[in-house]
């Protein structure tokens, strides 16, 4: 028995061979580099396979995402970790200058960014330079305005942000659990627009109080991320204050019955742009991964993200869209003249960049946001 | 000598491990929670001081005081609810049940705490959702639809999804440790059987009542699922109170104030119920 064993006949030699043959592959990977890791901070999604498996496979790295909801949110996990955590870092355009600030983040060369390629809008996008210093660079944005269940009203009724006050949604309207897109929005609609709706004196910001607290019979909740969905999604809410398409468009894809417009009152633009944590030693592949959103190919991923649908800053972005995804490109305004174009809406002067409180402190919006809730 | 502190050393060695578990992972950051609640945040970065400007603040606030209120009504009222229904329950399984049966029982009761909570709070919202099962059966029969998500209602129904099995289980030890004869004796004298339930029973299963609403208690003040995934956050209870003030503006100190407060009054109520549970029996 022993010696049949040890037999070599030929069907045990081909059986060894294409084992070894298979495995080939195998010892190969655990012989090659081991992959780079890129820590990211970023809202969710941005560190997801339909967005970066491509360019993980083809630069043998590896996103680790933290994620985060909300830039004061955001500025306090970073403010927990030590210098050098996060690689890159995706933010609130209008959370960039407080990065800075408290040292978070580095300067960034221009030259390395396609700034010709993107709409004059946002070329030199405040907040994200200081003189012509860049501290951050836009890769993707979207709008905010009335969200909306389509059988509870019509597209006139949400025409305004006096939808949140129609007896058809009380008890139904619920808010994102975040204060500055909805007291933006409760700013706009007292007129508060020059200079922005974040720049308003003591009496107008007793103005967006009192209409907020007005709006305290009409809401049915407070939700984080999920919970917005979840809410639009059954029903539960039929107007949702503080959101925008990035949250319906995933929804109505679903072929759940909601939309958002931009109001008579004028939109707000969310905006998300990388910056490069301060201490990283990983410039090269950050600075590449950058590029690479910002290309044709990065900006079809990022428009049609999973997780939630954004806006591209680039003219080669909707052209590229307009050819991998024509409905999509419709869907979001992104050909030249749409009636849903934004950089049209830009230039009606009816979208406002979200921005933090100018005359009041963060804190002051804070507490009066928990006030409200316990109201 | 020698003999007596060999024999002193043994009971020490094996107590040790919960004395460094407890010291490390309890009291060390209970210290230092407490002398957080005294630092600064600036620029989103906190800063070690001693200062009672967060004590000042938060309790200066009416929005705390009404998430307080809220949070221990709502505890209160947990633990009221979950000892009601869990009383028929728990007689049935101490005294009509077989010793197999009941264990059998008690198993089965520990079955809902191998999911986790939040998916059980997600479960909830399907079913109580408007579009949901609840309302169509109550749709059939003419009725509704009525709003539970995003209501107290929906918070309670979190509440009691999560101690009730644990009150049942308190309960039903509690009640099948009672000596049968005494209740029998209590029968034989004549007694009616609700005067046997109030005279016998509940004074000898006191113990186990009690400890089961302290734990629905505590367990209910500390929840932040129930009050926020069913709940709606509408109003806040101290728990989402924490969230939001973390949340926003790095303010853990600010948060600190708010949890000390709650471990205070948890201490208070647990001390008051203890006392009651193990207090002369009358």
């Amino acid at each position: 028995m022993t010696e049949s064993r040890l037999h070599l006949t030929r069907r045990r030699l081909l059986q060894g061979g294409a084992t070894a043959l298979l495995a080939a592959p195998m010892l190969n990977r655990a012989w090659a580099q081991e992959a780079t890791q890129i820590n990211m901070l970023a809202w969710y999604g941005h560190a997801e396979p339909d967005i970066v498996a491509e360019f993980e496979a083809a630069n043998n790295v590896k996103f680790v995402p933290k994620y985060y909801a909300g830039g004061d949110n955001m500025l306090a996990l970073i403010s927990q970790s030590p210098p050098g955590t996060y690689d890159l870092i995706l933010s609130d355009a209008e959370f960039v200058q407080q990065l800075n600030a408290a040292g978070y983040i580095e300067k960034m060369d221009p030259s390395l960014y396609p700034f010709d390629d993107f709409y004059p809008e946002f070329q030199k996008f405040p907040g994200h330079w200081t003189d012509d210093t860049l501290w951050s660079v836009m890769v993707r944005y979207g709008l905010l305005g009335v969200s909306y269940n389509t059988d509870a009203l019509t597209r006139e009724e949400a025409m305004s942000y006096n939808a949140y006050w129609n007896p058809k949604v009380a008890g139904k309207v619920g808010h994102f659990d975040w204060h500055l897109p909805t007291l933006g929005q409760i700013s706009l609609l007292n007129g508060n627009k020059s200079p922005t709706p974040w720049d308003i004196d003591s009496a107008a910001w007793e103005a967006v109080k009192e209409k907020t607290l007005s709006l305290k019979p009409q809401v049915g909740g407070y939700f984080d991320y999920g919970g917005t969905f979840s809410s639009l999604k059954n029903g539960e809410m039929l107007a949702m204050v503080g959101i925008g398409d990035w949250i319906t468009g995933v929804l109505a894809k679903d072929g759940a019955k909601v939309d958002s417009v931009i109001p008579e009152e004028g939109g707000i633009q969310w905006t998300e742009s990388y910056s490069i944590g301060a201490g990283t030693s990983k410039h090269e592949i950050i600075n590449k991964f950058i590029s690479y959103m910002l290309s044709p190919e990065g900006q079809v991923k990022s428009i049609q993200m999973a997780a939630y649908p954004g806006l591209s800053p680039t003219k080669s972005g909707w052209k590229a869209i307009q050819a991998a995804n024509p409905d999509e490109a419709k869907r979001s305004g992104l050909i030249e003249g749409a009636d849903n174009d934004p950089i049209k809406l830009f230039r009606e002067g009816r979208i406002f960049y979200r921005d933090t409180p100018k005359q009041q402190t963060l804190e002051d919006w804070n507490d009066f946001w928990s006030d409200y809730k316990s109201a | 000598m020698i003999t007596s502190r060999k024999l002193d050393l043994y009971p020490i060695l094996w107590r040790l491990p919960l004395l460094v578990w407890q010291g490390l992972f309890f009291v060390v950051p209970l210290a230092f929670m407490a002398a957080m609640s005294f630092w600064l945040v600036k620029n989103y970065r906190m800063e070690p001081a001693f200062v009672f400007d967060n004590w000042s603040r938060m309790l200066g606030r009416g929005a705390f005081w009404d998430a307080y209120w809220l949070t221990l009504g709502r505890a209160a009222l947990a633990g009221v609810l979950a000892t009601v229904i869990a009383f028929p329950a728990s007689l049935f399984l101490s005294f009509r049940l077989s010793e197999s049966a009941r264990r059998f029982a008690l198993l089965c009761l520990i079955v809902p705490f191998f999911t986790s909570f939040l998916v059980r709070a997600y479960a909830w919202q399907v079913i109580l959702a408007e579009s949901g099962p609840v309302n169509a059966v109550l749709g059939a029969a003419g009725l509704g639809p009525f709003t539970m998500l995003n209501s107290g209602f929906g918070a309670m129904v979190g509440y009691l999804t999560l101690v009730l099995p644990l009150v049942v289980i308190f309960q039903t030890w509690s009640l099948a440790a009672i000596d049968k004869n005494l209740i029998e004796a209590a029968g034989n004298l004549g007694a009616a059987p609700l005067r046997v339930l109030g005279s016998v029973i509940i004074p000898a299963a006191k113990t186990g009542l009690v400890l089961g609403a302290v734990f629905a208690f505590i367990m209910t003040f500390g929840d932040f699922v129930s009050p926020f995934y069913l709940g709606g956050s509408k109003p806040p209870t101290l728990t989402i109170l924490i969230i939001d003030t973390t949340k926003s503006g790095q303010q853990w100190p600010r948060a600190a104030v708010v949890a000390i407060v709650m471990i205070l009054t948890l201490f208070a109520v647990a001390t008051a119920a203890l006392k009651a549970a193990y207090g002369r029996r009358g």
